[in-house]
């Protein structure tokens, strides 16, 4: 809680520290201050608060989530590279400090018990992200992903409002914990059935934040058009927030609503995973790859949302943690690459540009493909670990043919991870050896390291519940 | 402890090749190896390996254990592999791979993923191992491989990897169904907690397991990665993948699918006896049509592996033990082989069988480390493959008369290819690529005769194998009635 004061207030600084420091200064004192932030975040350990009228609620879990949400904000900056040299047209402090309101939105997001407050985190996370993914502003591209990101945004965000709304008219309150016993003590006969609309209503706005299908159609467009950089932070925070927030709401609160929202879910997830492993075969762009890959561990996510064991918490940490790693260094790597190739070649982002990297460069070889391998869920990565729970979780309660679709759909998966693993190997390129900064190597370092130690010992994060 | 050292040991040392790239990787490799093969030796010596066990808590939560173990079966497979790493990384020797340390690193790294997943006692480390095995000989065949190596490696890679997929829902099915809060995945615990599900259950779940082994064997009709894998290969590639990785299938069949699924087997088992026999006559009749001698072992080793498949399904003492006697024979005459294919090749620059002949008179040893290897592989008495199979053919017949007389033809057709290899390649007339053939260098020979002596020895020695896995072996048919 004093996390999202201080990161509050940290922002507000980073405006103004803008017009005395240089670029790099700025990026390192963004750095201290998530840094700062997790450290204060940490120290809550073992404790369970609530704060502003009870609204918000820290507790381990919700420490947990903090910490990779600022884990992969940290990251993100580390890796933004202060934003090009272009004085004009990027003001990176500005960026920054977005940056930083936007993590407060996300760390609300897991934390809250009070609709209310889910809505200010959803949004200021939101907002954030219609700004940042516009950023780069003389590029058409960038310009078009904010719009649509932002008009299909607020829709969903209605959505999600109305859902709330029909909500509290069925159960009085806006409370997560009262909300909770008097959908415990109320026979499903005596309750009005728009309670069950108001849950479907806030499922799909909800669903509409973490890009599952039927709501993903915003997802390659955004996430092609936006900077890189911006992209890496919206499919790690964004992605790890919403779920959090999904799994709290409906796996807690809505929990004795189970049979109305599962079924839904169920199709809701087997659809994603066709859809986003599917059409990532077919894409020639890595970032668009990249992005309906991360359309498809969406539903891998779901279905341990929809399995709801006792063991699905630990799960989808465990599984936001290594997706989080692992697209973090992919989307690092693949931005040295793409501009690299700016101008060298005419499609950068494409598959053949990456195409004999591992010749000059075999470090960043090596991050992408134990990203990609991650990704694909091979072992010795920490994707595997995120499958196998997620497998458990759902063979748990006996959920048998979504497995199976997942089953094939992981091999699908492995067709289009390896296509750049491919490329980056067994092909010929003329890449000669980029030059990356100390900063941007170690980050990279460590979240290939974080991805393999994860790998081989995955209980050191499973086992913190 | 030991156990430790032997898993780990490989790995340490191959990392340090891939990344430090040494001056000298070869001496370093071989030694190595060495090394570790004579820490298996010591770890299997008969009074050492009763107890030996390593258990370590990995993910207790989830009553995954990180815990290794040795006992009769997986013995003879961890001494192969023991065994034949030197071997493969000795027969680098007099070419260009013995100065490349990322290639021997990569050998070395999958002689740990091998071991582990031979010496895992828990089912999920036995998955971990069973599919990180697949990395290294990866990038070993698609780096280092021949023509059109990316799409053939691709397609290995999907095609064994998704087989493994079903294992690992299969095997967390069991795995949830085991008593306890947290469950275990302990195979012990497996073995109990499986065999008393339903007669439909063990049905599915024996197809789910079976595929899985069956692609990584291969068993008809799931064969069709192998010949392309195997031929694209790196020579020590083709060694790893037929040598070693292919017992993982028969390995698995062995501890895991039989004790775990006798509902199943009595579904399934004559159909996938019936497709192993058909594999053996399909890949041996394929064998004898083949002009490229590697490919020809290609489908040798499809046609040998049926017959330890169709064993295995017999679930008795013979059947099994003949199955891993083949296992320990195969792996070391399809080396041998390998290595006498390489050594023309290296100075023909053909494996051709058109284009060989007439080598019989230039070099001596190569001549004899060729025929003994050969007749090995037919299962000639007094060589090591007559033991495993006449094993296998004997439990077969027992189980069901008519499978073992069509699977006695693979003898036959065993012969006719073998010998047409040897007849092609090695004896006529000497042609235009071989008429320069050089006598084999002294590292060569030191690689063949070895090999020579173990067929030899495997021949006429049998009972020291066959008597090490006995108890175990029993231990695992008793379980069934």
């Amino acid at each position: 809680m004093t996390a999202i004061i201080a990161l509050s207030l940290f922002g507000i600084s980073n405006l103004f520290l803008g017009f005395w420091l240089s670029r790099k200064m700025i990026q390192q004192i963004t750095l201290l201050f998530l840094a700062i932030g997790m450290g204060i975040t940490i120290a809550d350990w073992n404790h369970e608060f609530l704060w502003f009228g009870n609204m918000f609620r820290t507790n381990n879990t919700s420490i947990n989530f903090s910490i990779i949400i600022q884990l992969a904000a940290f990251f993100v900056v580390a890796f933004s590279n202060a934003f090009g040299q272009d004085d004009e047209h990027t003001h990176p402090a500005e960026y920054y400090a977005i940056l930083l309101f936007s993590t407060v939105g996300a760390i609300i997001m897991v934390s809250f018990d009070h609709l209310m407050m889910l809505f200010v985190g959803l949004e200021i996370l939101s907002v954030a992200m219609y700004v940042l993914t516009g950023s780069d502003k003389r590029n058409l591209r960038s310009n078009e992903a904010a719009i649509k990101y932002f008009l299909m945004g607020s829709f969903a965000t209605g959505i999600l409002l109305f859902g709330m709304t029909l909500v509290y008219g069925a159960t009085r309150t806006f409370y997560i914990s009262s909300m909770f016993n008097v959908i415990a003590n109320t026979a499903p006969e005596s309750m009005p059935s728009f309670l069950y609309a108001g849950v479907l209503l806030m499922l799909v706005g909800m669903l509409f934040k973490v890009s599952a299908a039927p709501f993903h159609f915003w997802t390659p467009d955004v996430y092609d058009g936006a900077p890189t950089i911006f992209t890496m932070f919206m499919s790690t925070v964004v992605k790890t927030a919403g779920f959090a927030a999904i799994y709290h709401i409906f796996a807690g609160v809505f929990g004795g609503l189970y049979t109305t929202w599962v079924m839904p879910v169920y199709f809701i997830s087997m659809m994603t995973l066709v859809i986003g492993n599917v059409t990532a075969v077919y894409q020639q762009s890595v970032k668009r790859m990249l992005a309906y890959s991360s359309i498809s561990h969406a539903g891998y996510m779901l279905l341990t949302v929809s399995a709801r064991q006792s063991s699905s918490t630990s799960s989808i940490l465990f599984y936001s943690l290594a997706y989080t790693l692992a697209t973090l260094t992919a989307f690092a790597v693949f931005k040295l690459v793409s501009e690299y190739q700016t101008g060298r070649t005419e499609k950068p982002a494409d598959f053949q540009s990456f195409e004999g990297l591992a010749k000059n460069n075999p470090f960043l070889a090596f991050c992408f493909t134990v990203s990609l391998l991650s990704l694909a869920g091979i072992p010795l990565t920490a994707g595997f670990w995120g499958k196998f729970f997620v497998f458990t979780d759902t063979f748990n309660r006996n959920i048998v043919y979504p497995i199976i679709l997942a089953i094939l759909m992981s091999a699908v998966g492995i067709y289009y991870y390896f296509k750049g693993i491919i490329a980056v190997y067994f092909k010929q390129g003329d890449i000669q050896k980029i030059e990356i900064s100390t900063l941007y190597q170690v980050a990279l370092g460590l979240t290939t390291l974080g991805t393999l130690v994860l790998g081989l010992f995955p209980n050191l994060v499973k086992s913190l519940f | 402890m030991l156990l430790l050292f032997i898993l780990l040991f490989p790995l340490v040392l191959g990392a340090g090749l891939l990344l430090a790239k040494p001056s000298k990787p070869f001496a370093i490799a071989l030694a190595g190896s060495i090394i570790e093969a004579i820490a298996i030796a010591y770890a299997l010596c008969p009074a050492e390996s009763t107890n030996l066990q390593f258990s370590q808590a990995w993910i207790p939560e989830s009553g995954i254990s990180f815990t290794l173990w040795i006992d009769g079966i997986n013995g003879i497979l961890i001494g192969l592999t023991g065994l034949l790493i030197p071997f493969i990384i000795a027969s680098t020797t007099n070419s260009d791979k013995s100065e490349n340390a990322s290639y021997l690193g990569l050998i070395l790294t999958m002689q740990t993923a091998l071991l582990g997943a031979f010496l895992a006692k828990d089912a999920f480390l036995f998955y971990f191992f069973f599919e990180a095995s697949l990395l290294p000989i990866y990038f070993l065949a698609a780096q280092y491989g021949g023509e059109n190596r990316t799409a053939i490696t691709f397609k290995f890679f999907v095609y064994t990897l998704f087989g493994s997929l079903f294992l690992l829902i299969a095997l967390i099915y069991v795995y949830l169904r085991t008593p306890g809060e947290t469950h275990s995945a302990d195979i012990e615990t497996l073995y109990l907690t499986a065999r008393n599900l339903s007669a439909e259950h063990q049905g599915f779940l024996f197809l789910a397991f079976f595929i899985a082994f069956a692609i990584k064997m291969p068993v008809f009709p799931f064969h069709t990665w192998q010949p392309d894998t195997y031929t694209i290969s790196p020579v020590q590639g083709s060694m790893l993948l037929g040598g070693i990785m292919l017992k993982m299938g028969t390995y698995g069949m062995i501890r895991l699918v039989i004790p775990m699924f006798p509902l199943g087997i009595a579904q399934w088992g004559l159909t996938v006896s019936i497709l192993a026999i058909i594999g053996i006559i399909y890949g041996s009749v394929i064998a004898i049509q083949q002009k490229d001698a590697k490919r020809l072992l290609a489908y040798s080793s499809f046609a040998h592996v049926g017959l330890m498949a169709a064993g295995i399904m017999t679930q008795s003492v013979d059947g099994i033990q003949g199955a891993l006697y083949q296992m320990l024979s195969h792996g070391i005459n399809l080396v041998g082989l390998f290595f006498v294919i390489e050594v023309i090749e290296r100075r023909t620059k053909t494996r051709e069988l058109a284009q060989l002949g007439g080598i019989t008179q230039s070099s001596y040893v190569l001549t004899v480390a060729f025929i003994v290897l050969s007749l090995g592989s037919v299962a000639l008495p007094l060589t090591n493959g007559f033991i495993g199979e006449f094993l296998l053919l004997k439990s077969v017949f027992d189980q069901e008369m008519y499978l073992g007389i069509i699977s006695g033809i693979t003898i036959i057709l065993g012969a006719v290819y073998t010998l047409r290899l040897i007849q092609k390649s090695i004896f006529g007339n000497v042609s235009k690529v071989t008429k320069d053939f050089e006598d084999l260098l002294i590292g060569e020979k030191l690689v063949l005769i070895p090999l020579i002596l173990l067929v030899i020895l495997g021949g006429l020695f049998p009972q020291y194998v066959l008597s090490f896995s006995a108890a175990s072996v029993e231990k695992l048919v008793a379980l069934l009635n």
